[in-house]
Formats: C-alpha cells, structure tokens, sequence
C-alpha cells in the first residue's frame, strides 16, 4: 500500500471515529439535559433519600416479623394469624386474573382479525377497532377500576370488568401482529377454492396463530395476576385492600405476611407459564 | 395443468394402506373439547364466586352510559395549566425511575448472566433477587417508599426505579447471556483480562439491544406513571382520581385524552429511535 493511500485511510479512520465520538457525546449532552428537566419535574431530591434511607431499612426491619427458632410454630402462627381469610382472597385475585384474562383474551381474539392488515374487512373497520383497541390499552386498568367502581359498585365483578378491557387493547395488538406475520399462501388457496371470511380465518388462519396466542394470554395472565393484587385499592377486589389498609395503619406484621403471600403467588404463576409457553412454543419448532 | 384426480379405487387402496392419515383426529379433538370445557368451567366458577349479576351488570352498564353522555365535551374547567404541569411531573417520573432502573440494573445483569459469572450459586442468588423486586407491583413500591420521602412525586420516581430494576436486570442478564461468544473469546485469547472480556467482547454487542428495551419500558412507565398517583405518589393521577370521585367526568374526559395523546407521541418518538438502535443489527 502506498504511503498517501494508507494517509487516506486513516484520515478517514480518524474522522469516523471522530464522528462517532461528537454522536456519542451529543446524545450524553441531550440525556443530562432531559435528566435534569425530569429531575425538577419530579422534585428529586437525593439529600431527602440519604438522610432518609435509614428509613427504609428501618421500615423493612419493622415489617419483618419476630421468627425465633425456639417457637417457630408459635410464631408462624402468630405472624400468619389470618390465613383463611388472606388465602381466600389470594384466591379471589388469582380468579380475578383468570376470569379477566379470559374475557380479554375472548374480546381481542374477535377484535384481531379486524384490526390485521392482511385479512382486515376494510380500511374503515380497521381503523376504528384499531383505535378501539388503543384506547383500552392507553387507559391504565386502575383507572377503569376508578370509573367502574362508581357505576357498579364496589366489588370483585369490578375489577374482571376492569381488566378484561384493559387486556382486550393490549392482546387485540398481539394478537393482530401474529396474524399480519402469518404465511398468506393458506388464505390465498383457500380463497381461491372459494371459501367464505368465517371458513378462511378457521382453515387458514387460526392453525398458524393459535400456539402464539396462547403463549401471549399466559403472559398477560402474569401480568393481571400482578394487577389484580393491586385493585383493591380502589375497592375493585381481592387482597389489595387488606394490603393497603395493612400499610396505611401501620400493621407492620401483616404487611409482610400479606407481601410475602403475593410475591410467592406471582413468582409460581411466572414459573408455571414459562414452562408452559416453552413448552407450547418448543414443540412446534 | 391440473393434478390428475384419484379415481374411487385408488382412493380406497390409499385408506387401506395408510388408515392413519385418513381416520379422523378423535384424540386431538377430545383433548381440545376438554381444554376448552375446562377453561370455560373455571370460568363459571370464578363468575359466581365473584358475585358477578346480569341485573349490576345491565345497571352499571346504563350507568356507565350516562356517564360517557356526561363525559362530553371534554374541557378543562380553567385547569388546564396545573394539568400540563402535572403530566409534566408524569413524565419527569418515568424519566427518572426509568434512567435509575438502568443504571441500577446495567452492573447487576453481568452479575446475573451465566457467561460472566459462571458460579451457579452467585447467579441464582442474584436471579432470584430480581424476581423478589420484579413481583412487588409499582404501587406497592409506591406506598413503601412514601413512608421514607413523604408523598409527591419523588416516591413514584422511586417506586418506578424500584420495580423496573427487577424487570430490567432480567431483561439485561437474558441479553448478556445470548450474545455470541466468539468476540469475547478473541479478546481473552489476545491476552485481555476477564474485565475487558465483559468491555469489548460482550458491552459492545448488547448494548443497542439494551437501550432499545430501556426505550420500552419507558413507554411503559408512561403508563405506569400515569396511576401512581392514586396513592399519592405524584403526577397526573392524583387529578384523576380526585375527579372521578367528585364526578366530575367532562374533566377526566379531557385527562383522558391528555394522556392518550402523550402515551401516542412518546410511543411515536420511542418506536423510531428503538428501530434506529436495533434497525441495523437485526434487520
């Protein structure tokens, strides 16, 4: 290689890396700025938390219940003092998951191949479910809990109702962003054999859809399993209440045992539907 | 040309010799039919024990009704600046929990992915820690942290950070562990230490993959954001729930919307820069 040649590729070297250099710095300049306006937005304040920090491991300490080996039965009992009501409501929450996950998944199945590109209806139609679809997914499901609760009441239907809508936006989307991937040479033989929308979205459609279906409701299942728990602080059902009524008035006990309870139940449900979803999406490849 | 089409005897020899391919799928379908009772069983189930009635159901629908009557038009009621200002706070919350959650998350990933730490019982400890914080929902967060910095914004902001640090030292120690292998091995094989292995065999490779998920959860937390104010943690939610308590539905209407129109634009601004991060790698 001749010496200017090799001066060349290095001044180009140089100005690459130059330019990746002033882009890298330029991006660093914009997030300390945007920091430092979220930072006043939010009314951080890092002198508060340090002087406070000890705080929260006080609190953390607080809550912890008094297990002494000596009487560890005595104490389980005592720190577990109300189980058969805290189980019977862990047990409304998971059902609130499951009735709503199943209404969600019902609705955004409907809702899907209207809102797919590839076997929509129609530009119109699309467009408005699509929306429809937005909409319910935006609208945060504590908030529809908030509305709901005013017009039916208070109780558990509340919460179903609640995140049955909030899980048909959000599965609608999945759930037509499957079938927009879909292989179209099903639905083209199938039309041109002279088969009807209903008979289409069976035949050709649905066999190449349905595993990733599935795998998306087990993983909003999860997810409401979390946001049922939390319901109840707006008098939407299951243990949420209990939570907060433990937090606010300072049972520092039943903080945790309750806290402890959701965060087993949540951490076995995510076990459980990740070993179905790879066992469902395993055996397909 | 059509293919030539079997005649009725050739049919017969081919469901006499392969009767398998012509039976009809009974098992599958009983499993099926079973699944599918099962499901809608429970479903029963959960119906009646959650007191669920045609007669609230129908009432509360007609109430509902009215209510979106009374939702129009939105308006502000001479509100509108604290509202700004107020999702201004929203999202100065997610910005904040969201860049914390990161740089919480980004040291304790490598701690958690197989290829960096091979010590199965020191990633498992770490694995399991994030599943603890990830299980505690954002409100949660929210009225713990309360109790140490008082109400506002500040506790949703950690509360945010809290709750993302879990999910994203998941999501970051899954990236670390698919990356490919060979570059950090070429590093170690030119002598680097197990440091620069981790700097330029592994950061390198992960770290669009990484931002683009931060982008993400940011959206996300747009969202999340928006509610944690019903504990009393800051932001737009507060409003929110103050207004619908009081009833006052054409001023949730135009929240609503607010948020709406904010949840698009960042979703829109996210969406771009997520695909301008990964658009070369993946595409």
């Amino acid at each position: 290689m001749s010496p200017d040649r090799a001066a060349a590729l290095a001044g180009a070297y140089d100005g690459a890396a130059a330019a990746t250099r002033r882009r890298a710095w330029l991006g660093l300049a914009v997030l300390v700025v945007l920091t430092a306006l979220a930072a006043r937005a939010a009314e951080v304040r890092p002198w508060l938390l340090a002087a406070n920090l000890g705080k929260f491991t006080a609190y953390i300490a607080q809550i912890l219940p008094p297990l002494t080996l000596g009487h560890l039965r005595g104490d389980l009992a005592e720190w577990y003092w109300g189980w058969p009501k805290w189980l019977a409501l862990l047990g409304e929450t998971l059902l609130m998951a499951y009735l709503g996950t199943l209404l969600g998944a019902v609705g955004g199945f409907l809702l899907c191949f209207s809102a797919a590109a590839n076997v929509t209806q129609g530009r119109t139609v699309r467009f408005l479910v699509r929306r429809g679809l937005e909409f319910g997914r935006t609208v945060p499901e504590i908030v529809f809990a908030l509305i709901f609760v005013i017009a039916f009441g208070l109780g558990p239907m509340v919460g179903v109702l609640a995140i049955a809508i909030h899980s048909t936006g959000a599965l609608g989307k999945l759930f037509s962003e499957v079938v927009e991937n879909i292989d179209m040479k099903p639905v083209e033989s199938l039309t041109a054999a002279g088969a009807g929308r209903i008979e289409i979205l069976r035949f050709a459609v649905l066999p190449q859809v349905l595993s990733n279906f599935v795998s998306y409701g087990l993983l909003r299942f999860e997810i409401n399993v979390r946001g049922a728990g939390v319901m109840g602080f707006v008098g939407a059902g299951g243990i949420g209440q209990e939570l907060l009524v433990a937090i606010r008035n300072f049972y520092y006990a039943d903080v945790s045992a309750i806290l402890v309870l959701v965060m087993l139940t949540v951490m076995a449900i995510d076990l459980g539907t990740e070993r179905l979803r790879h066992r469902l999406l395993g055996g397909l490849r | 040309m059509s293919p030539p089409t079997p005649s009725p005897a050739e049919i017969a020899a081919l469901r006499q010799r392969y009767p398998e391919c012509f039976r009809p799928a009974r098992r599958a379908h009983v499993l099926a039919g079973l699944a599918v009772a099962g499901l809608v069983a429970l479903a029963a189930y959960a119906m009646v024990r959650l007191d669920f009635s045609a007669a609230r159901l129908l009432a509360g629908l007609g109430r509902l009704g009215e209510f979106s009557l009374l939702m129009l038009p939105p308006e502000a009621g001479g509100r509108g600046w604290v509202f700004l200002h107020a999702l201004a706070e929203t999202l100065g919350i997610a910005f904040i929990g969201t860049l914390a959650a990161a740089c919480l998350a980004f040291p304790v990933a490598f701690l958690a992915a197989r290829n960096v730490v091979p010590n199965p019982f020191a990633h498992f400890a770490v694995r399991r820690g994030l599943d603890v914080v990830r299980s505690v929902d954002v409100l949660i967060w929210a009225l713990i942290w309360i109790n140490v910095v008082g109400l506002g914004p500040f506790a949703g902001a950690l509360a945010i950070a809290c709750s993302d640090f879990g999910a994203l030292g998941k999501l970051f120690s899954e990236a670390v562990e698919t990356v490919d292998g060979k570059a950090g091995e070429g590093v170690s094989a030119s002598g680097g230490a197990e440091l620069h292995r981790i700097r330029f065999g592994i950061v390198p490779a992960v770290l669009p993959v990484l931002g683009s998920q931060v982008l993400y959860l940011f959206e996300s937390n747009t969202r999340s954001a928006t509610i944690i104010g019903i504990v009393g943690a800051g932001g737009i939610g507060q409003y929110l729930t103050e207004l619908i308590r009081v009833l006052e539905l054409r001023q949730v209407a135009f929240l609503i919307l607010m948020i709406l129109v904010t949840v698009a634009g960042i979703d829109a601004v996210s969406g771009r820069l997520r695909r301008a991060l990964i658009g070369g790698a993946a595409r």
